[in-house]
C-alpha cells in the first residue's frame, strides 16, 4: 500500500462523514483486505434479503404459486434444471433461491432484534451496577454469573421450547420470533453488561463525573449523557462479534426443531428440511442455505474480528 | 487456601441450587402433573389423593427442597413418555457421548497443537498464514452445517463413513462402547471430527498466542545461544511451556462440548445424551428436560471447579484474587 499518511492532513475536514474518512478506523479498514472482502460479501447479502420481494423470481409464502410439477428441480446448470429456479427447487416445487433470499430476510432480523434487545438490558444493568455498585451490583452479577455457568445452547432450547409450550396456539405464529429473540438474549445481555460495568467503575471515580454531580445532574442523566458514551467502544465490538453468534444461535435452534417453523423458514429451518432430501440424491435443497449461512455468519465474524484489533488501542 | 477453597465451593453450590431452581420452575410452568399422570374421569378424590402422594399440596419452597433432595440422591422421576426411570435412561445414553466427546477432544489436541506451534514458528510463511485465516472461518461455521457437510462428502458422495448410527457396541460391564468394533471406529469418525472442528481453531489460536509469548523469553534465547537445534528448542523447550493452558482450557471444554454434541448427535443421529434431549424436547418430556439440564450443569461446574482450584493451587497469587 502506498498511501501511508506521514503526516497529519493541514485542514481538519469539518463534515462528519469527512472526519469518518479521515479516521483511523478507516484507514485500517482500508488496509485490512479480510475487512473489505467481509464488508463487501455482508453488503451484498443484507441488500439481497432487503430486496428479497423484488429480486426472487416467487414468492415463497404464496401457496398458489407452487406448482409440483416443478418439485425437485436440480440448479440451472445441471441437467434437467429450469430457469427461473436458478438454484433448483424443494419438494414442494419452491424456488430455493427465493426461500434463501427470504429466509435470510428472517435470519438478520432475528439476530439483530436480539442484539438490540440484549444491547439495551446489558448496557442498563451495567450501568446501574457499576454505578451505585452494593446489592444492586451484587444481584445482577450473580444472576450473569449462573447465567454463564450453564452452556448456552441447553439455556436457548429450553427457553424456546418452553414458552413455545406455553403459548396459546393463535400466538404462536406472532410470538416464535419474538421468544427467539429472548431466548437468545436472555444469555448475551451478561456480557455487555459485565463490559460496561467495569468501564463504568472505572469513569465514576473521574473528575468530570464528580464535577458533574456536584453540579447537581441527576444520576439518570450523569450515566446516560456522560458515562455511556466513554464505555461504548468494547460494547461495539462485542455487539458485532455478538450478532454473528445470534444469528448462529437461531439457526441451530430452528436446525434443532425449536426455532423457527417450516411456514415461515429462517436459514435454520431450510437447512433441517433440506436435510431430510440429503440420501435422496436433491443435495442442493440443503447445500445452497447452508452456503449461504455460512457466507453470513463467517462475514460478520470477520468484521467483528477487524474491528476488535482496530479499535484496541494496544494493537495500534 | 481453605477461605479461597469454601467460597469456591459455596459458588458452585449456589449455582446448581440455581440450576435446580430452573429445572423446577419448568416442571411447574409445563402443565399440572396431576392432569398428566390421570385421565379426564378421574374424580376429585383421585387428583386430590394424587396430589398429597406427589407433595403438591405443600408450600412451593418445600417442594423446591423435595425436589432438590431427590435430584441429590440421583431421582429425577420417571419418563412422562415411556414411563421408565429418567436417571437410568441417561445412564445408557451417557457412554456414548462421553466417547463423542473424548475423542473429539484427542482430534483437537493432535491436529491443533501442531497447527497452532507451526503457525507461531513459521509466522511469515504462506501456510502458516493460511492456517490463520482458516482458524477464523473454522470458529464461524455452525458446527451443523459442518456436520452435514461431511456427511455429503464422506457418506452420500464417497461412501466411506456411515453417516449415522453408532456402530456395533461392546457391553463392558455397564458401558457400552464402540470402540471396539471395526464399524464403530468407523462411525464415529465423522460425528468426532464435526465436533472437534471448532476446538481445533481454538487450540491452535491458544498455542500460538502462548508460544510467541514463550519464544520471546529469555531462556529461549539463551538455548539458541548454545547452539540446540531449532527443532528441539521448539517442541522439547518452547511447546512444554504453553501445555498448561491448553491443558485447562481443555479440561473446561469438555463440559461445553458435552453440552454442545447434541447439535452433531441430532445430525449424525448419534445415540448420546443429546439426542435423548432433543427427543424430550419434542415431546415435552419434562422429567428428562430437568434431569439432563443438572446433568450437564454439575458436569460443567465441576470441572470448572476443579480446573479453578487447581489453577489456585499451582499459582497461589490467584487465591487472593478472587473478590
Amino acid at each position: 500500500m502506498t498511501d501511508i499518511p506521514v503526516t497529519a492532513p493541514a485542514k481538519a475536514p469539518k463534515t462528519r462523514t469527512g472526519q469518518f474518512f479521515d479516521s483511523d478506523l478507516w484507514w485500517s479498514f482500508k488496509n485490512s483486505k479480510p475487512a473489505i472482502g467481509a464488508a463487501i460479501a455482508l453488503t451484498v447479502v443484507i441488500l439481497a434479503a432487503i430486496l428479497a420481494p423484488v429480486l426472487s423470481p416467487q414468492n415463497p409464502y404464496d401457496l398458489a404459486s407452487l406448482e409440483l410439477w416443478n418439485a425437485e428441480l436440480p440448479p440451472v446448470w445441471m441437467e434437467g434444471g429450469q430457469m427461473p429456479f436458478i438454484l433448483g427447487t424443494d419438494v414442494q416445487g419452491r424456488d430455493i433461491l427465493s426461500g434463501i433470499l427470504y429466509g435470510t430476510r428472517i435470519s438478520i432480523f432475528i439476530g439483530l432484534a436480539s442484539v438490540v434487545v440484549s444491547l439495551a438490558v446489558g448496557v442498563m444493568a451495567g450501568l446501574t451496577a457499576g454505578y451505585y455498585g452494593g446489592w444492586v451490583d451484587n444481584v445482577l452479577m450473580r444472576v450473569g454469573d449462573v447465567l454463564l455457568s450453564i452452556p448456552i445452547i441447553l439455556v436457548a432450547i429450553l427457553v424456546s421450547s418452553v414458552a413455545q409450550a406455553l403459548l396459546p396456539p393463535e400466538l404462536r405464529e406472532a410470538g416464535i420470533s419474538i421468544v427467539l429473540v429472548l431466548a437468545i438474549a436472555l444469555y448475551s445481555w451478561v456480557q455487555y453488561a459485565r463490559v460496561v460495568r467495569a468501564q463504568t467503575m472505572v469513569e465514576r471515580r473521574k473528575e468530570y463525573v464528580q464535577a458533574s454531580r456536584l453540579v447537581g445532574t441527576p444520576a439518570r442523566r450523569l450515566m446516560l449523557k456522560h458515562i455511556l458514551p466513554n464505555t461504548l467502544t468494547p460494547v461495539f465490538v462485542a455487539a458485532t462479534l455478538n450478532f454473528g453468534l445470534a444469528i448462529l444461535i437461531e439457526a441451530t435452534l430452528s436446525f434443532l426443531g425449536v426455532g423457527m417453523p417450516p411456514n415461515q423458514p429462517s436459514l435454520g429451518t431450510l437447512i433441517r428440511v433440506g436435510n431430510q432430501y440429503l440420501f435422496s440424491g436433491s443435495w442442493w435443497i440443503v447445500l445452497f442455505p447452508s452456503i449461504q449461512l455460512c457466507i453470513l455468519v463467517v462475514a460478520v465474524n470477520m468484521l467483528g474480528d477487524w474491528l476488535r484489533d482496530a479499535l484496541n488501542p494496544k494493537l495500534r | 487456601m481453605l477461605a479461597f477453597l469454601i467460597k469456591r465451593f459455596a459458588n458452585a453450590i449456589f449455582v446448581m441450587l440455581s440450576v435446580s431452581f430452573i429445572a423446577f420452575m419448568i416442571f411447574r410452568f409445563v402443565g399440572d402433573p396431576v392432569e398428566l399422570m390421570l385421565n379426564e374421569q378421574a374424580t376429585q378424590e383421585q387428583r386430590d389423593d394424587l396430589r398429597t402422594r406427589l407433595g403438591l399440596d405443600q408450600s412451593f419452597i418445600a417442594q423446591f427442597g423435595t425436589f432438590v433432595g431427590n435430584a441429590a440422591k440421583g431421582d429425577f422421576g420417571i419418563s412422562f413418555r415411556n414411563q421408565q426411570d429418567v436417571l437410568a435412561m441417561i445412564a445408557e445414553r451417557f457412554p456414548a457421548t462421553f466417547e463423542l466427546v473424548i475423542v473429539a477432544t484427542i482430534i483437537s489436541l493432535v491436529v491443533g497443537i501442531p497447527m497452532g506451534v507451526i503457525t507461531a514458528i513459521r509466522r511469515q510463511t504462506w501456510y502458516a498464514e493460511a492456517m490463520q485465516f482458516t482458524s477464523i472461518i473454522g470458529v464461524s461455521l455452525p458446527s451443523f452445517v459442518v456436520g452435514i457437510g461431511l456427511i455429503l462428502i464422506f457418506s452420500v458422495w464417497l461412501g466411506w463413513f456411515p453417516a449415522f448410527g453408532r456402530g456395533d457396541t461392546v457391553q463392558i460391564g455397564w458401558w457400552s462402547t464402540g470402540l471396539l468394533t471395526h464399524t464403530g471406529r468407523m462411525s464415529i469418525v465423522l460425528p468426532a471430527l464435526s465436533l472437534s472442528l471448532f476446538q481445533i481453531t481454538l487450540v491452535m489460536r491458544l498455542v500460538r498466542a502462548e508460544m510467541l509469548e514463550v519464544l520471546r523469553s529469555d531462556f529461549i534465547k539463551f538455548a539458541r545461544a548454545r547452539g540446540i537445534p531449532a527443532r528441539a528448542i521448539h517442541f522439547r523447550h518452547a511447546l512444554r511451556n504453553c501445555l498448561m493452558p491448553v491443558v485447562t482450557m481443555t479440561a473446561m471444554q469438555i463440559g461445553g462440548l458435552i453440552a454442545f454434541a447434541l447439535v452433531t448427535e441430532t445430525v449424525f443421529q448419534w445415540p448420546g445424551m443429546g439426542l435423548l434431549f432433543i427427543q424430550a424436547v419434542t415431546f415435552v418430556d419434562v422429567p428428562i428436560m430437568a434431569a439432563y439440564l443438572c446433568i450437564v450443569a454439575l458436569i460443567f461446574v465441576l470441572l470448572n471447579t476443579i480446573v479453578d482450584i487447581t489453577y489456585a493451587v499451582i499459582d497461589p497469587r490467584l487465591r487472593g484474587a478472587e473478590k
